[in-house]
């Protein structure tokens, strides 16, 4: 993975001591809160319900161990002991104080982290795929040019005052798993006839109060000229995007009301110019030099099966159903990809405590070359496991609240922090899922039932992804109480797409029967080998609308 | 966003975050700043309301305290009762973790 | 309120000028309805002319005639408004201008530096700032990611400059 160079750690440090002084101006008074403010949320400092909270980036959702155990020193010594990992791959610490933050980021910046640009109207996050770099049928490690445009937008002088939040995703397989059909610009990357890597952009895809899916704008732009291309993007947006009303403000929109053949236009007018000044064409050193931190490990030469594996299947049943849920192929033969659930049954979806971190950590420097990734759907990825010793990491994983068997399944869900937290929420969400999450409890169930992606979200900034979930439920505040309404049929991946409402929205008490009688109908009405997004790709919402809601 | 107060509301009382802790905190009936709900002075009445709240500001320039608002309660039997689910779970802490928030240290 | 230019604090040379008002002697910046219904006379001054650009109002508005004009003004209406950031981008790397690039409306001190990046080379700043805090603001970052509107070399090329 990357390391920091002297620049690069320079930046950082120069950025706490930044941020120290207008703490430190805001605690005298010298600043006013109202100037303040945006200060604090471009270093990912939220005021919530009942604290702060500190957004920490993980870029592309990559750590090393080294910096897992700060995560987890840092929740006990300036939090409550435990963190929560976000859909963009970052982790939220819910109870921070304000004199402490510097202090805070200085410790960030000690293993090369910080919380730049994790809020405010500026480039967010890169987020990309948790299998980068072992998935088969990947082009190119994503995290390179992830990597590479975190550099360009760190400090970005024109673009730090966006008209709205910026999100960038990238994916560099067939499958999924960033998607990058529902960010500001999502990137694909391609080769060409010629086998020359590229990338297709899409532009304008967004979740929140106006769900929509990114537009491809080109079809393959060159390695050498994407900087200046993304440039082009983010000059016509600053220029023209909204700033009248905070709600029509994101770059879908202004795609959404010039269209995508206008917007096309503007940005290719834009993209010739740049590019025709060259300034942004990285030199061919710095690509390499940025590659090389994602080259390939040094893989042992093992069979594609291993013995052990399979003989620890035969007699450890637990250890059997995770296998069986958690692990994902990889591409070099004798090896694995390890999910690990954050979805404990029960559980808040997505929160790990620093001990758990801490356990995490060392697995990681044990069997898995001290790196983990942080997955938009809350879980934590382990990619370079040998499949011998899976079942010695099962027993420390399960023997520490992190071995449940339910990656892909209905119980795996994606819930945002909500009401409990948030100060944005109208409903709480995390009660919602944990109640789902124990009644489908039982295994067998869960996988007679399948793949089935639930996310819930506390209000309509989505930040649970409700509108991409094969079920989605949005909390919403109908005069004091909370209420449950529901999508189906939402997809992520590249199929992406927007569920469809299903009727009135339902009570705290009526919700967990309703997703209930979702899955029931799909039971009964599924064709050989559909996951329940293929039903109802198939037979789309009418059946299901009849079974919720025929006594009302 | 949940309403902090319904239009009309009868009783009414002010808080905010502090600056420094960012923790949630009550304004009182001898002007200090509390962290339980029932230390917080009750105004009734729009007029009243406001009052309270003018008496948050000065707090909000001397750095204090931020995001000062008034909001609806009940005075009940057990003492006083936020009336939205909202300001109930801003006093306690996270319903999904009782160990944590002034649910735990007030007892 | 104080003027910044190239570091420096300096007396403004210009007078900005408002649509109906007479012009005074001297340079003077107007704004782009005023340049574009007068731009005949006011040329015909012999005076150094300035145009004041607002939020919505790009550059290419005026690309032909910044050869005639010493000062292009930007406006922030609200800090939080960052159009004039890609305007100042195009008036040097795209039309080449040379002329006086002037920050002003909401100019804030933790924005001076990526002013300066995007190649304002003039800020009208508030009231209470000093040169000491200027030059904290202004040098916050030694160095950047990006290439700059002010001629600055980017982190990337940098780092391969060194040999």
């Amino acid at each position: 993975m990357y390391r920091y160079d002297e620049f690069d750690h320079q930046l950082v440090n120069e950025r706490v001591a930044q941020f120290r002084d207008q703490v430190s101006r805001r605690l005298t008074g010298e600043l006013s809160e109202d100037e303040f403010k945006p200060l604090r949320l471009m270093n990912g400092l939220y005021l919530q319900l009942h604290a702060y909270m500190l957004r920490v980036a993980i870029p592309y959702g990559t750590l090393s161990s080294r910096q897992l155990h700060k995560l987890a020193e840092i929740g006990r010594t300036y939090d409550k002991g435990y963190g929560h990992f976000t859909t963009r791959q970052n982790l939220q610490y819910n109870w921070p104080k304000l004199k402490d933050v510097p202090d805070l980021l200085a410790e960030l910046a000690s293993v090369e982290m910080h919380a730049i640009q994790t809020s405010g109207n500026c480039i967010r996050n890169v987020t990309s795929d948790q299998y980068a770099g072992v998935a088969a049928d990947e082009i190119e490690d994503p995290r390179i040019v992830s990597e590479i445009i975190r550099q360009w937008s760190t400090f970005h002088p024109e673009f730090s005052y966006l008209p709205r939040k910026f999100k960038i995703a990238v994916c560099a397989t067939p499958d999924d798993r960033a998607a990058i059909r529902v960010h500001d610009i999502g990137i694909q990357v391609v080769r060409n006839d010629a086998g020359e890597i590229g990338y297709e952009i899409y532009v304008g895809g967004g979740l929140g109060r106006t769900p929509m899916i990114g537009k491809k704008l080109i079809d393959f732009v060159p390695k050498v000229d994407l900087l200046a291309y993304l440039e082009s993007v983010m000059r016509v947006y600053n220029m023209h995007g909204r700033r009248d009303n905070m709600y029509k403000s994101r770059i879908k929109i202004l795609v959404h009301e010039i269209g995508a053949e206008d917007m096309r236009r503007q940005v290719d007018a834009e993209f010739a110019e740049v590019r025709k000044a060259g300034h942004l064409v990285l030199p061919v050193e710095e690509i390499a030099r940025i590659e090389s931190y994602f080259a390939a490990p040094a893989y042992e030469t093992l069979p594609a099966v291993s013995p052990e594996f399979e003989a620890a299947k035969a007699a450890d049943k637990g250890f059997a159903d995770w296998a069986r849920a958690n692990l994902a192929a990889h591409r070099v033969p004798g090896y694995a990809i390890v999910n690990i659930s954050l979805k404990p049954i029960g559980g808040t979806p997505g929160d790990c405590s620093s001990d758990q971190m801490d356990v995490v950590a060392d697995l990681a420097d044990m069997f898995s070359m001290g790196e983990i990734r942080v997955t938009h759907e809350q879980n934590l990825t382990l990619a370079y496991v040998r499949q011998k010793d899976l079942h010695a990491l099962y027993q420390a994983l399960e023997a520490n609240g992190l071995g449940t068997a339910n990656i892909g399944l209905i119980t795996d869900q994606i819930a945002c922090p909500g009401l409990d937290y948030c100060a944005l929420a109208n409903a709480r969400s995390i009660p919602i899922a944990q109640r789902i999450s124990e009644r489908f409890q039982d295994l067998e169930r869960q996988h007679h039932i399948g793949e089935l992606k639930i996310n819930t979200s506390g209000c309509i900034n989505a930040c649970g992804h409700h509108h991409v979930g094969h079920i989605g439920i949005l909390g919403v505040d109908k005069k004091g109480v909370e209420y449950y309404q529901v999508t189906i049929g939402g997809a992520a991946d590249q199929k992406t797409a927007v569920g469809d409402i299903v009727g009135p929205a339902f009570t705290e008490g009526e919700i967990v029967d309703a997703v209930e009688t979702i899955v029931e109908t799909y039971l009964d009405i599924r064709k050989d080998g559909e996951r329940f997004i293929d039903t109802y790709r198939r037979v789309g919402v009418e059946p299901f609308k009849e079974t919720l809601y025929a006594t009302h | 966003m949940a309403q902090h107060s319904r239009k009309g509301a009868q009783f009414q009382a002010v808080t905010a975050s502090l600056l420094v802790e960012g923790l949630v905190v009550y304004l009182t009936r001898d002007n200090r700043w509390s962290e339980s709900l029932q230390d917080a002075e009750v105004a009734e009445g729009k007029e009243a309301g406001e009052a309270l709240l003018a008496r948050a500001q000065p707090f909000v320039a001397n750095n204090v305290v931020i995001d000062t608002y008034l909001f609806e309660v009940e005075p009940g039997e057990k003492g006083l009762v936020a009336s939205s689910v909202r300001e109930q779970i801003r006093q306690a802490g996270p319903t999904v973790r009782l160990d944590l928030g002034k649910q735990a240290e007030l007892g | 309120m104080p003027l910044i230019k190239k570091g420096e604090f300096i007396t403004d040379s210009f007078t900005t000028v408002a649509d109906e008002a007479a012009l005074p002697e001297g340079g003077v910046i107007v704004s782009l309805e005023r340049w574009q219904a007068e731009r005949d006379t006011l040329t015909a001054r012999n005076t150094p002319l300035g145009v004041r650009l607002k939020s919505g109002q790009e550059p290419a508005l005026i690309a032909d005639d910044l050869d005639k004009l010493a000062v292009v003004a930007l406006e922030f209406p609200v800090y939080r408004n960052g159009r004039a950031y890609s305007y100042a981008r195009l008036l040097r790397d795209r039309y080449g201008y040379k002329g006086e690039v002037r920050a002003v409306g909401a100019v804030l001190r933790d924005q001076f530096q990526y002013m300066l990046r995007v190649g304002f080379d003039a800020l009208e700043v508030a009231d209470n700032i000093t040169p000491a805090i200027y030059k904290a603001c202004a040098g916050s970052f030694t160095h950047a990611y990006q290439p700059g509107g002010d001629g600055s070399v980017s982190v990337f090329t940098l780092r391969h400059k060194r040999g």
